[in-house]
């Protein structure tokens, strides 16, 4: 597990539930393309095919019974058996309904950015729902990036120009986000 | 008498689909297990045990102490569909769980 990396951009309790935090134009940037990358990663759900579209076809449509290729969504959609056949048939009936979850969390964090700063205001479901985004987020940005529970990992010393540089200090920004989050809901 | 046919008679067995070695004792205990990752943060593992599982901030923190300095701890049991929901449940958080026979 990684360890806390105090950075600026820090969640602050609201009184009733939920958090707050302000955020300047550039840092909502960022975080949106983000978003909408990690969106674009875990893929569409499932469309209705036309207006005469069996509404029924959909709750029992089944999911994949492999697990992704990609190591990133690999992480986001692990197997919950070790033994192959239980894993596969726990996946096609599970996979599509993490997705939508993980889909459907990502989609809130858009919309409140796209809301404006530079105070962003979320309500305790917001706030759990950022807690999920934010947190696949960091899976799949650490998946690439490859991290390990090292500290003195060679990826906190990389030169400047090195081209994984802007990405691990994304990651240890958002590190600061989720933690700075879980503290406010946990009061 | 009749046509009496010499050739051994063919008993079909139901296959079964599930694996054969894999025979369910209703009796056992599944376990929810959830497995170290460098990228989890503490105290988000700690708040998903809390949340979740309902545990006290005491048992929360001791189970993420076990996941991360152990590799990996046991953090529910029940039956095989209690566990299911539990491990999909841990997915959604972004914990990487798995569920076994606790043999």
């Amino acid at each position: 597990m990684g360890r806390r990396r105090a950075r600026a951009g820090y969640f602050e309790p609201v009184r009733g539930g939920g958090a707050a935090i302000a955020l300047d134009e550039v840092e909502i940037s960022i975080l949106r393309s983000l978003t909408v990358q990690l969106l674009e990663l875990i893929g569409p759900g499932e469309q209705p095919a036309g207006d005469d579209a069996d509404p029924l076809a959909a709750l029992f449509a089944e999911g994949p019974t492999k697990p992704p290729e990609d190591p990133a969504l690999a992480r986001l959609f692990p197997d919950a058996y070790e033994e192959p056949a239980d894993a596969s048939e726990f996946r096609r009936f599970t996979e599509n309904d993490l997705r939508a979850r993980k889909r459907e969390d990502a989609l809130a964090m858009v919309r409140k950015l796209d809301a404006g700063g530079p105070v962003l205001k979320l309500t305790a479901d917001e706030a759990r729902q950022w807690l999920g985004g934010l947190n696949d987020l960091r899976l799949t940005i650490g998946t690439r990036l490859e991290v390990t529970e090292d500290d003195s990992d060679e990826l906190y010393r990389l030169p400047d120009e090195d081209p994984r540089k802007p990405m691990v200090m994304a990651y240890l920004w958002l590190g600061g986000l989720q933690e700075s989050l879980v503290e406010s809901l946990l009061g | 008498m009749g046509y009496v046919s010499v050739a051994p008679v063919e008993i079909e067995r139901p296959e079964s689909s599930e694996a054969p070695y894999q025979v369910p004792e209703p009796d056992v205990p599944w376990v929810t297990l959830v497995h170290n990752d460098p990228v989890n943060l503490m105290s988000y593992v700690t708040y998903v045990f809390q949340t979740y599982f309902g545990y006290s901030k005491g048992k929360a923190t001791k189970l993420m102490k076990d996941v991360h300095y152990k590799g990996r701890a046991v953090v529910s049991s029940g039956t095989r569909e209690e566990m299911e929901r539990d491990v999909q449940a841990m997915h959604g958080y972004g914990l990487w769980a798995t569920m076994s026979q606790d043999r």
